[in-house]
Parts: C-alpha cells; sequence; structure tokens
C-alpha cells in the first residue's frame, strides 16, 4: 500500500482549487492536486458570461464599489447568506480579476467612444469615458445595480481556467489526473488525508495531509437535466459527510438557471439577456415584464427561473417532440455582435440545435445549474467540526450565497476563495504543522475499508441495475426536488430516495475488472450520489418557508421569524442528522427586507426592526465620515483578511483620493 | 427518419494481457438530436457496460472527448448521429497513449508540453493587486483572446502529418500557444527566447504545412496564418543568430 505525504492536498483542479493550490505553493509548501480529470478539463470551463467585481471602468459601472456589490449579493442570497463572507469576498473580486489580468486572462477592455447597445429592449448609445480606455470592461448581469461582470467573450471560464492551469505549471505544481479521492482519513476530531482511486488502474493509495482541502464543485448530476459536467456528482462533499464529523449547509439550496438550451441541457449564459436578449412565449410575446416591470429578464435567476415555470403553467410554453419551452431571442442584437461577444453561445446553437441565433430564437428551459449547499466552513474555508479539513468554491458552504446565487458570483468566489483559503491554509500548516501527528497506520486502516468495500461490489452478484436507480433518482430530484416544492412531493421524494439507497447497496457489475471500469466507478459513486439527494430532499422537507431558490408552494412566504438560520447536516449510522445554526440578524450590516420583486412576503425576525433602527443610527452618526468608515463601523472585517489582501482597491474615479 | 446505426468501436485495454485490439459493432435506434455523447452511453448502459470513453462538459468547450470519427478527428461530443452515414466507426485519436477503448491521455502529453514551451506569463514583476489594471487595447486584447481558445482537445495531433511521424514535435497546439504569448504585452519573452523554444524541427520548421490542424480544428483557430507568421519570425530570428555570431567573430 502506497502512503505518501504532503503539506497540502487539494482535492480538485478547477478554478478554486488551482488557486488555492497556488496560494499555499507560493508560501513555500508542498502542494499536490488530484483530479478526476485533466485541470484544464474542469467544469470550470463552461463558465461563459463572466465574473464580477465593481472595478466601474464602464460608463455603465461608474459609481461602482465594494458596497453596491456587497448589497446585491446580500439581496440575491434572500439574506440568507454570511456577510461577513459577502464582505470578505466583494473586497477581494477586484484584486481576483486584476490578479487574472495580470497572469494573462485577456479581459475585455473598454474602447472610448460612443457605441449602440440594447437595454431593456431598447436601443442606446453609450459614450465610454477617455481615460477608461483599455481598462476592463464589464456586462449587465441579472440582480445587479452595475454593469459588473467582467468578461472575455463568452469564453470567460475557459480563459481563467487556462490561465491558473499554467499557472499551476508554472509553479511546479504536481496534478494527479485520472484520480479519485474516495474516502477521508481522519480519525474523529483531525483529516490526514484521503485514500485514492487511481481511475486507469484502479489501484489505492493514501496521501497523509496537515490540510486537506475539498474543491471539487457541485452536485447536479443528482439531477437528471443539470448544465453541469457530466463530473459533477457531488463526490467531494459526500466523502465529507461520509466522515461523520463534518457536516454539510443548505443542501436544499440549488440553483436552476433559466436558459439552458432543450433537450440537452446545455447552458446558454445569462450575458445573453445582459448583451439585451429577451425572452418570449409561444406566442412570440416578451412575457418577462408583465411579471417584474423593473427588471424584466435581468431580475434575480431564482425568480426569473419561476416566472418561466409559472408562464408555461399558464399554457404559453412551447410544445413540441422534446420538453417544454421558452424562447431566448438574442436575434436583436445583430450577427456581429454575437460573433464577438457570443460566440460559444453561437456555437452551441450551431452544433446541437442546428439554428443560427442572430436569426432564430433559442428553444430554452429553466434547469439545474449551480449548488448553494456544500460543505459547512468557516469563513477560513475550514470544517468547525473537522480540524484541517478545508473547503472552497461551490463544494463549500462558507456561506458567500445563502439561497441564490447572483450570475458572476461563482466564478468570481472559486478565485477569491482559492486566494484566501490558500493563505489560511498556509497559516494552519504554519500554525499547527509541527503538532499535527499524521498516521501512516490509520491510512492504511483506511485503504483496507475502502478495498474490501470496492472488492464486495465486484463480488456480489448484480441484483440491482445501477442505471435504473440513477434514473429513477434523478427523476425523483427534477420532479419533487425542484424548482416548485411541496409537503407532499418533498415526503414522497425523501421516502423515495431512502428506498433507493437501500437499494444501491445491491448494485452488481457485470464486469469485475479493477482497472478503467465504468461499471465500478458508478456502483461506488451511486449510494454517495443518494445521500446528497437525500439530505437535499430532507432539508428542503423540514424548511417550511420560501428563500431564493428554495420555493415552497405550501409555505410562499420568506419566514425570517423561524427560517433565518442555516441547514447543517451530518451522517450517522442510523442516516442523517439535521441541526441549524442562526445566521444572526444583530451582526447584519445589511438587516432582512424586501427583495423587490414579486409582492412583499415576509414573516419578520424580531429582531429586524431594531438592527435596522442600529444600523441607520450609526450611519447617521458617521455621516461624512466616508464609506469606509461607516462599514467597518458597522461589520469590521479587515482584520480577518490575510495581511496582503487588505489593501484598498483602487478606481478609475477615486485615484489620487 | 427512424434509423438503426451500425456502430463500430475499437476495444482493447492495453493493461490486460489477454486484450488484442479488435473493432466491436453495435445496433443502434437513432433518437432525435443524438449525438455521439448520447449514442455511446446508450451503449454503455445496454450491451457494453465496460466501454471506456471520456465526456466531460458534453457541450464541446472541454476538448475530452476528441476521438476519430469516421476517420476524422472531432469532437464526439457535439457530433450528431444525424450528420454521419447509418455505419459509423470510432477510433481512438492517435498520437497519444491509449488508456483503453477510446479513452487516451491527452492531459499528460499537454502537461509536459506547457512545461517545455513555458506557456505561461512571464512577467516581468508581480502585479500591485490594489492598482488599477495595466491598460490593453481592446483590439489586442481580442486578439490573444481569439489564440486563447484552443481547448487541448488534441485534434491538431491527431491530423498533423509530422506529429505522427516524430514524436516530439510540439504540434499547432504548442505553436499556437507560442503565437499567443507573442502577442501578450505582459509576457517579457522576446523572439529570442521563443526561437530557444520552437527554433527548431521539434517546432516551427519541424511543421510541413499540410495544414490538417487548420482543417479539424474545432475551435476554428486561425492555425494556418498563426503558423506562417511564426515560420516568418523564427526564420528572421535564426538568421539575427547567425549574423550576431558571425559579428562577434
Amino acid at each position: 500500500m502506497k502512503v505518501g505525504h504532503t503539506d497540502v492536498l487539494v482535492i480538485g483542479g478547477g478554478l478554486a482549487g488551482l488557486r488555492c493550490a497556488i496560494g499555499a505553493r507560493r508560501r513555500g509548501l508542498e502542494v499536490r492536486i488530484l483530479s478526476l480529470v485533466p485541470a484544464k478539463r474542469s467544469h470550470s470551463v463552461a463558465a461563459q458570461g463572466g465574473m464580477q467585481a465593481s472595478l466601474g471602468n464602464t460608463v455603465r459601472g461608474a459609481g461602482d464599489n465594494e458596497d453596491l456589490h456587497f448589497e446585491d449579493t446580500v439581496r440575491g442570497s434572500d439574506w440568507g447568506c454570511d456577510q461577513l463572507v459577502a464582505r470578505m469576498f466583494t473586497h477581494m473580486a477586484p484584486k481576483a480579476v486584476r490578479e487574472l489580468a495580470a497572469w494573462g486572462v485577456p479581459w475585455n477592455r473598454v474602447e472610448r467612444g460612443s457605441a449602440e447597445a440594447i437595454i431593456n429592449g431598447q436601443r442606446v448609445i453609450l459614450t465610454e469615458r477617455d481615460e477608461a480606455h483599455g481598462l476592463i470592461t464589464a456586462r449587465d448581469f441579472g440582480g445587479t445595480r452595475k454593469w459588473r461582470t467582467c468578461y472575455t467573450s463568452d469564453g470567460t471560464g475557459h480563459t481563467m481556467l487556462y490561465a491558473l492551469g499554467d499557472r499551476a505549471v508554472a509553479e511546479s505544481i504536481p496534478v494527479d489526473e485520472r484520480c479519485e479521492a474516495i474516502a477521508l482519513i481522519h480519525d474523529g476530531g483531525r483529516c490526514q488525508g484521503a485514500v485514492v482511486r487511481d481511475l486507469v488502474s484502479g489501484e489505492l493509495s493514501a496521501w497523509l495531509a496537515s490540510a486537506t482541502v475539498i474543491a471539487t464543485g457541485g452536485y447536479g448530476r443528482i439531477y437528471g437535466v443539470s448544465t453541469n459536467a457530466i463530473i459533477n456528482e457531488g463526490i467531494g462533499a459526500a466523502i465529507a459527510l461520509e466522515t461523520g464529523v463534518a457536516r454539510l449547509g443548505n443542501m436544499e439550496a440549488v440553483q436552476f438557471h433559466p436558459t439552458a438550451i432543450v433537450p440537452a441541457g446545455i447552458l446558454v449564459t445569462e450575458g445573453c439577456r445582459g448583451d439585451g436578449g429577451v425572452l418570449r412565449d409561444v406566442d412570440g410575446h416578451r412575457f418577462m415584464p408583465d411579471y417584474e416591470p423593473e427588471k424584466a429578464e435581468l431580475a434575480s435567476r431564482d425568480v426569473v427561473s419561476r416566472r418561466m415555470a409559472e408562464h408555461m403553467r399558464r399554457g404559453k410554453g412551447v410544445k413540441g417532440d422534446g420538453p417544454e419551452h421558452l424562447w431566448l431571442d438574442i436575434t436583436g442584437l445583430g450577427a456581429a455582435h454575437i460573433d464577438r461577444k457570443l460566440r460559444e453561445v453561437r456555437d452551441i446553437c450551431h452544433h446541437f440545435l442546428g439554428i443560427d441565433p442572430a436569426r432564430e430564437w433559442i428553444p430554452v428551459r429553466p434547469t439545474q445549474h449551480y449548488s448553494m449547499g456544500g460543505i459547512r466552513t468557516d469563513h477560513r474555508g475550514e470544517s468547525p467540526t473537522l480540524r484541517g479539513l478545508f473547503a472552497c468554491g461551490e463544494a463549500a458552504c462558507w456561506d458567500l450565497h445563502g439561497f441564490n446565487r447572483l450570475g458572476g458570483n461563482s466564478v468570481a468566489e472559486t478565485v477569491v476563495a482559492g486566494m484566501l483559503v490558500g493563505e489560511y491554509v498556509a497559516d494552519h500548516v504554519r500554525d499547527e504543522g509541527s503538532a499535527i501527528r499524521l498516521s501512516p497506520a490509520l491510512a492504511r486502516a483506511f485503504i483496507a475499508r475502502e478495498q474490501a468495500a470496492l472488492e464486495a461490489i465486484l463480488a456480489r452478484p448484480a441484483e440491482e441495475d445501477a442505471h435504473a436507480i440513477r434514473r429513477a433518482m434523478e427523476a425523483t430530484m427534477t420532479e419533487q426536488v425542484g424548482l416548485f416544492r411541496d409537503e407532499a412531493g418533498l415526503a414522497t421524494a425523501v421516502e423515495t430516495l431512502t428506498g433507493l439507497l437501500a437499494r444501491a447497496g445491491r448494485i452488481g457489475t457485470r464486469n469485475k475488472r479493477r482497472d478503467a471500469n465504468p461499471e465500478l466507478v458508478l456502483a461506488w459513486r451511486l449510494p454517495k450520489m443518494l445521500k446528497l439527494a437525500l439530505v437535499a430532499a430532507e432539508g428542503a422537507l423540514a424548511r417550511r418557508e420560501s428563500r431564493g431558490a428554495h420555493c415552497r408552494e405550501d409555505y410562499p412566504a420568506r419566514n425570517d421569524r423561524d427560517w433565518l438560520k442555516r441547514t447543517l447536516v451530518s451522517w450517522q449510522a442510523d442516516g442523517p442528522h439535521f441541526e441549524y445554526e442562526p445566521i444572526e440578524v444583530e451582526a447584519m450590516e445589511l438587516p432582512p427586507g424586501f427583495r423587490g420583486y414579486g409582492t412583499r412576503n415576509i414573516i419578520e425576525h424580531p429582531g429586524t426592526a431594531a438592527r435596522l433602527g442600529d444600523t441607520e443610527a450609526q450611519r447617521a452618526a458617521l455621516a461624512g465620515a466616508g464609506r469606509d468608515a461607516v462599514q467597518a463601523a458597522l461589520l469590521p472585517f479587515e482584520a480577518l483578511l490575510p495581511e496582503r489582501y487588505r489593501g484598498r482597491n483602487a478606481r478609475l474615479g477615486e485615484v489620487g483620493q | 427518419m427512424s434509423r438503426t446505426l451500425s456502430i463500430s468501436i475499437f476495444r482493447h485495454n492495453p493493461r490486460d494481457p489477454a486484450s488484442a485490439p479488435r473493432m466491436e459493432t453495435h445496433e443502434l435506434a437513432e433518437a432525435p438530436g443524438m449525438t455521439l455523447f448520447i449514442a455511446l452511453n446508450r451503449l454503455r448502459e445496454s450491451v457494453a457496460p465496460d466501454l471506456s470513453f471520456d465526456f466531460v462538459c458534453r457541450a464541446g468547450v472541454c476538448g475530452s472527448c476528441a476521438m476519430v470519427i469516421n476517420g476524422r478527428p472531432g469532437l464526439a461530443c457535439r457530433t450528431l448521429t444525424a450528420a454521419l452515414p447509418e455505419r459509423i466507426s470510432l477510433h481512438p485519436l492517435p498520437g497519444f497513449a491509449l488508456i483503453a477503448d477510446l479513452s487516451v491521455d491527452t492531459g499528460t502529453w499537454m502537461r509536459e508540453l506547457a512545461e517545455r514551451l513555458e506557456t505561461w506569463v512571464h512577467l516581468a514583476a508581480e502585479p500591485d493587486l490594489d492598482l488599477l489594471e495595466a491598460p490593453l487595447s481592446p483590439g489586442l486584447a481580442e486578439e490573444i483572446h481569439e489564440l486563447d481558445r484552443c481547448i487541448e482537445c488534441g485534434c491538431c495531433i491527431a491530423a498533423c502529418g509530422t506529429a505522427q511521424m516524430r514524436p516530439g514535435f510540439v504540434g499547432a497546439v504548442g505553436l499556437n500557444k507560442i503565437a499567443r504569448f507573442r502577442l501578450d504585452p505582459a509576457d517579457s519573452r522576446d523572439d529570442a527566447d521563443h526561437y530557444e523554444l520552437i527554433g527548431n524541427d521539434q517546432g516551427i520548421f519541424g511543421c510541413m504545412s499540410l495544414m490538417g490542424c487548420e482543417d479539424l480544428c474545432p475551435k476554428e483557430l486561425p492555425l494556418q496564418a498563426q503558423l506562417a507568421w511564426l515560420r516568418r519570425g523564427m526564420a528572421r530570428q535564426g538568421l539575427r543568430g547567425i549574423f550576431d555570431k558571425k559579428d562577434k567573430k
């Protein structure tokens, strides 16, 4: 049995994992990345439209700053996020985008002078400032008050991932490709690394590490139709759950993106609507202004997705051979714009639909897209219950997004979290490294346990068919734990998934080889996916309110009085155990309020009015003191940042101040 | 419309001493909108549970699923069966180590390429992240992005006569990367440095201008033009090197 040692083991080679590894490596640590696929093939590559950072270079972004980005993020989360984390994030995002620029991401730039744009269906002329020429530009995205989403055409994730992937090569960080962490090694209190399966040879080994970082992305593939890559099965979160010690947070918080193409479920970016595209129904009518007169197509994602589903329920969907859908119309943008700024969308439409989006409408429907839930960590990315286990990016719930993530905040989060958690991991190894006792005997015991489990799968008869169980799980999640939820459906889902989990223990394989065996991989992963599905469904059943993407038709109000709290779940011998941690109103910089969509339907928290009064009084007392001073009084966060990242972000209008 | 496809797939597991390379043919009912991603998964779920292949994004952006489809390298995920005849043959991409069946190891190859050509921006100094970013002309940013769009799928290597004859050849994927960093004002390397990396027959002078890369690049990168520019630049640099040596003598 091979047991290796490293300071830091990063599981996952997407944007978050790569940036975290680079940070720890630059602090002089030995770092190793495990990845299911070559790092540059990670799902981060599929991010299209852009990354939010309040640079304020473009004329429609002028006046933007961390405060506005923070408030948009908190509102977007339906007050479910951790405002301290949101503050750290919005402070870091400009630094992240500028670092990436230096490392070679060819961000689209501001072009001085006048050019035509489409805003809310109207042609307008925008005139960019001379002094902004050549600085990083931004486009409009949903739920934001400024144009804040930095982009490289609609291949943003690709350019970011390649810049960081090659930077990791420059830093000589080894990436073990086609290797899967199949269990965390831990002693009940501290994570000591992971058991690793080589997906080509089938051999097991272990890495012992002073810090283990999970950056494996989301769990979208527990749903039948998802925009996620097919590797996004949530196994990183599942192995954390299976420790019985680490906890997952808000697993019921699942986002549906308004515009995935039908039937393939491939994403077309929010940038289509940000750049002026509109949604149309079976009659060709632009319906979003009927529901959301102010933000229309650029309301928050959860809102647009629900409005689309509502409109289809009213019989306004387009019915054909495949699933019912609506239309995304970007024909008004013109071929020249699409060729330059939406070329991936053009290619996807061409290859998968056989249409030219400059001339024809794109069939779309809301589709599973993002996992707000994940491994619960503190603001440093460490599990509060299993020391030495860190998580960052979509795999984590540190908790930036609460119950709905804004478009463009996820790619920004991956890099920001990687920058921060890389530093905190390095601090952890510096401060505790010498006291950490890593046990090769424990590693060998974990390898033996996992080997025995794999052998058991190969040895047993194939009583159950993995594909049938998987399809049943996917259908259950899509139909009963989807965009709209209720007691009856969720209770049925929990029952169905519990039954499927029991049956999954009887899956066998027809093919008995240990190496490169896709059947064995599925038989091994499926029970883990079912556990995630089950905790998502149970969490949704328990949460009797509607918040962000979690929409209970039987409990339509956002219930701050009883549910301003985060769901935590651990997996014990008898199944999932749920706990809740309060989201403290008393500590909020932005107390709970109305997001401005539809009609106000909130059951107030008893502390909201007092905190609102308190924050207003503090703002009044500090009138004229400048926004930094006000902010520092309301929610101090600077001291929590790594020292190197505490500087104030320069902006065009503020230079010299 | 409802055709029955006859799909012949290369099968071999190089780690199994009992495995001999062979073609295996399966029939499959075609469905509307069916891609090779869907077709191969259906075969795996029904008749070929041990069939190895690689898909990740299934949207044509990650570069995992390149294979030889009826004799031409291409991305399987975005290939509609409707665009193919009833008889389809699938082979693994040549030029890369075979993992099994249709799965090849492009990752190790691309990592070695990145190490060899140092495919990252060589900075003169680390940036101060608190300051405004360095301005870049909007047109140049778009030109760099154009070349940055390579997805390292390996189609250009599979399509390249030189790469098939000369294993160390960096191919269009490598040469395009040098062209990309050569454009980037943030990269402090100059043509003398580039010449060290690709000024030989493993690099730009190994290209025979057959342009299979240009024909088969799934991202339609302007490889022909880039390789021509690079050849001219490197030839000039090579001559400069000869004259410099003469001057010193």
